[in-house]
């Protein structure tokens, strides 16, 4: 049904995509400087993977206890209940079309079965990240779930994946899941570091200029301590053991190249595997429209912005992990900052020194977590590499070494590797590193989630 | 020029068009060496549906490509069949009004003097072959010929089969030609390569070779989307079209066309097109696209609107003005050959025009006369 002009609302100021620690904070500041602003996000609460918190159903009394920053959190959604921003919740954005005025298309409900169009003179990217994952034998076997899903669970449910749970991968996510699984109760017989932590020692000056993270470090620290958790540095799971669930795990050294070192597996027996290394921006809103991008000292692919975290694309801003995964406190100071901007209005010296020092601790902290190439040695040529579609190590070789692909892209033509439900988000990475490409390009995501068909067929 | 150099042909171009010119000269006995400036399968090839198409096109020389295509990719598949998917699955051409069946039996009746094989099928019974076919459709044609290969694989074990010498990442930069005109070899951003017979085998981007030896050659790209939905068990069993299909194929207008290409895959998704629309290399999702390919397939099958669409994908159909494409020796440089501009039958085509191609290069009598497809034709339109 065609609707005239005269019934459409007037686009807003501000749309924000996103309602974790930047975008909350980019809302409410551009709504109290005067900006119309709307904030659309997927999840029924704000706050999006890191603040997330238990259905109010669930009668959780203290979320807080699994959180470091919770104070910062309620501060954001106080300010957010007082402001006039709309924050449209189960608000998915599949797609944003560029203009003056920028039409987002979003799936509305949690199955997907309405739709909106939001129109608005701006638009905010601050959809966070999603984890890297790197294949090992065993990573299909039940009880193996991602570090982020594991404290997703803990801190949405209040349920942990397990009672004896090893923690793997590498990035300061690991310490920080380690910590609340121990806070809930669980045994964590080991937390397995892939990096040195050398690195950080490397930016003796960044870690100075940032305080707050060398006490959230020590608390993280003190926390595990007291669980009597292990950290092992240098090493990796390079094998989940089990027939119908994971019964235990094989960890070994590994060399600066991240390659394992024969002789060092020791095994450790648990019930679950937290894994992950690191998180990658999740950009294809901005990328599919062709927004430039940069490569992170870890190696993924983050938003080109400048000084006042503008995209290369006219009209779009980007703040928080889009432009570099660097943690809550830096997403909420570039929220701020962006906001500030996109509104005409000054940036105080101390916030913009805030997010300064913020980013270079964070480019601090993913040189120091920066995958090897030599991870590839641990695989197995019957290892999936692609668990949606379920294409081995040997299928995605063959696919290189024999019949012509020279990237991820070709990969998946030839393999059908990231063709499946989460469209390469779990695979890109090691496909990418199998396909030998050096070139690291975002993927190709023209669709940033399904969209059921009927949806489109009455769009139009 | 005293020493002989080792390659024979050198084919511009991993798609598979290139992967069949590579494919029929080498079994002519010719060493080849294929050069793309990207992966195999990186253009055209790897955004297309991988149909192998007689029931969309008319009586003349394009169709006649298509009959030769269809017994060689027959021979193809007994040897490469399960590796490329190839499927003998027949298209099903359906229309909503009777004006639109006539107008497909006139088509039919046409098509049959050529050697195309078709049946009618009455309203009433398409749903012996596509159960969930909206009711009420005044009925169709089902041409058995018609199948489908996965376009990527089919590149690359073709390219494989071949034999070639293969250089990926190489960007040709230019054409070396010799006191006469004639081809002596290509330089590339790697080195030098000689050889006396080049093939511009690029696709899109075959204008751009072309000019490289001098020559003009207007290929455009015209740009197309398609949907792909969850993987799904069989329910669309042919590639099933719309009649207003064959309409847009052969138009050459600028503007946006969509009629409703449905088929499924043996992976599971079902894949939805076309839309033609000529805007340059624009990468851009169109939402608007989206939504009337979306629309279209709804109305055909109903039983659509209940599933996701997983991702989208686009490609640029290299196209020429007369929509044939260049295909055989160009009479203004010898020792180059094309082989691009099959806008989006490229798949379908591929093995009759390395095929074409392989019999000049060996001085052999081609299956068919190559006149309608010179390159040079367009020059004196131009002049």
């Amino acid at each position: 049904m065609p609707t005239s002009p005269s019934e459409r609302p007037a686009p807003y100021d501000l749309a924000v995509i996103g309602a974790g620690p930047a975008g909350l904070a980019a809302a409410v500041t551009a709504a109290e400087l005067g900006l119309r602003c709307v904030l659309l996000d997927a999840g029924p609460r704000p706050g999006g993977q890191y603040y997330r918190h238990p259905a109010p159903g669930l009668g959780a009394a203290h979320p807080e206890r699994l959180h470091h920053g919770w104070s910062a959190f309620t501060g954001l959604t106080g300010r957010l209940a007082a402001s006039t921003v709309t924050h449209l919740t189960e608000h998915h954005v599949w797609t944003a079309e560029q203009g003056d005025t920028w039409r987002l298309h979003a799936t509305v409900g949690a199955g997907s079965t309405g739709s909106a169009v939001v129109e608005a003179k701006a638009v905010l990217l601050a959809t966070g990240a999603y984890e890297r994952q790197l294949p090992f034998p065993g990573w299909t076997l039940p009880g193996v779930v991602t570090a982020g899903g594991a404290q997703a669970m803990l801190k949405a449910g209040l349920v942990l994946p397990g009672r004896r749970i090893v923690v793997a991968g590498s990035g300061p996510l690991l310490l920080a899941a380690a910590s609340s699984l121990v806070s809930a109760g669980a045994g964590v017989p080991a937390v397995v570091e892939a990096g040195n932590y050398l690195g950080y020692a490397r930016g003796l000056g960044t870690l100075a200029a940032n305080p707050a993270k060398l006490v959230e470090g020590a608390g993280h620290g003190a926390r595990l301590l007291r669980g009597k958790v292990r950290l092992r540095r240098s090493s990796a799971v390079v094998e989940a053991h089990g027939t119908d669930r994971v019964t235990g795990v094989t960890v070994a050294r590994l060399d600066a190249e991240w390659r394992p070192v024969p002789g060092t597996e020791r095994r450790i027996d648990c019930d679950a595997l937290a894994v992950g290394h690191g998180l990658l921006p999740q950009i294809e809103l901005a990328t599919e429209l062709g927004a430039e991008t940069v490569l992170t000292a870890d190696r993924t692919v983050a938003l080109k912005v400048d000084d006042g975290l503008r995209t290369s694309l006219p009209g779009l801003w980007a703040a928080g992990e889009t432009c570099g995964v660097g943690g809550a406190d830096l997403a909420i100071a570039e929220g701020e900052l962006a906001a500030r901007v996109i509104a005409g209005a000054p940036v105080p010296t101390a916030l913009r020194r805030r997010r300064d020092r913020r980013r270079a601790f964070a480019g601090l902290m993913a040189a120091a977590h920066r995958p090897g190439p030599g991870w590839t040695d641990w695989l197995r040529p019957d290892t999936d590499v692609c668990r949606c579609e379920e294409v081995s190590v040997a299928a995605v070789r063959e696919a290189v070494e024999e019949l012509g692909a020279t990237d991820s892209r070709t990969v998946k033509l030839l393999t059908r590797a990231g063709m499946g439900w989460c469209q390469g988000r779990m695979c890109g990475p090691a496909v990418a590193c199998l396909s030998g490409s050096s070139e690291l390009r975002p993927d190709s995501r023209p669709l940033s989630c399904p969209v059921p068909l009927a949806q489109l067929a009455d769009g139009s | 020029m005293s020493k002989r150099s080792p390659h024979d042909v050198l084919v511009i171009g991993a798609g598979v068009v290139g992967a069949a010119c590579a494919y029929y000269a080498a079994r002519a006995g010719l060493a080849v060496t294929v050069i793309d400036r990207g992966p195999v399968a990186g253009g055209t090839t790897g955004a297309g549906e991988g149909n192998l198409l007689v029931s969309d096109k008319e009586p003349g020389p394009e169709l006649d490509l298509a009959l030769l295509s269809t017994g060689l990719w027959q021979t193809i598949a007994e040897q490469l069949g399960e590796q490329i998917e190839y499927e003998a699955k027949g298209g099903l051409v359906v229309a909503s009004a009777e004006a639109g069946m006539t107008a497909l039996r006139a088509f039919a009746a046409e098509q049959a003097k050529a050697g195309v094989v078709s049946t009618e099928i009455p309203g009433d019974r398409l749903a012996e072959l596509e159960p969930h076919l909206a009711p009420g459709l005044a009925g169709g044609f089902h041409y058995s010929q018609d199948a489908q290969v996965q376009p990527a694989l089919a590149a690359a074990h073709l390219l494989r089969a071949s034999g070639a010498s293969v250089r990926l990442g190489e960007t040709v930069t230019a054409i070396r030609t010799g006191p006469s005109g004639e081809v002596l070899g290509v330089t590339t951003d790697r080195g030098r390569i000689d050889a006396p017979a080049v093939i511009n085998a690029a696709g899109t981007w075959g204008g751009d070779l072309a000019a490289l030896a001098g020559v003009a050659l207007p290929v455009l790209p015209r740009r197309g989307f398609v949907l792909v939905t969850e993987p799904l068990p069989r329910i669309v069993r042919h590639k099933v079209y719309a009649a207003d299909y064959v309409a847009d194929v052969a138009s050459g207008s600028a503007a946006l066309q969509t009629s409703a290409v449905v088929e499924g895959t043996p992976a599971g998704p079902v894949l939805i097109g076309a839309s033609r629309e000529r805007v340059g290399f624009d990468r851009t999702l169109s939402v608007e696209v989206l939504q009337r390919l979306a629309a279209n397939a709804a109305a055909l099958f109903p039983v659509l609107r209940t599933v996701a669409v997983q991702r989208a994908y686009r490609g640029f159909r290299p196209y020429l003005p007369d929509h044939l494409p260049a295909i055989g020796a160009d009479p203004r440089v010898p020792g180059l050959y094309h082989a691009c501009g099959h806008e989006g039958a490229g798949i379908g085509l591929a093995p009759a025009t390395g095929l074409l191609i392989a019999r000049q290069l060996t001085g052999e009598r081609p299956e068919l006369d190559l006149t309608p497809f010179r390159a040079d034709r367009f020059d004196e339109a131009a002049a």
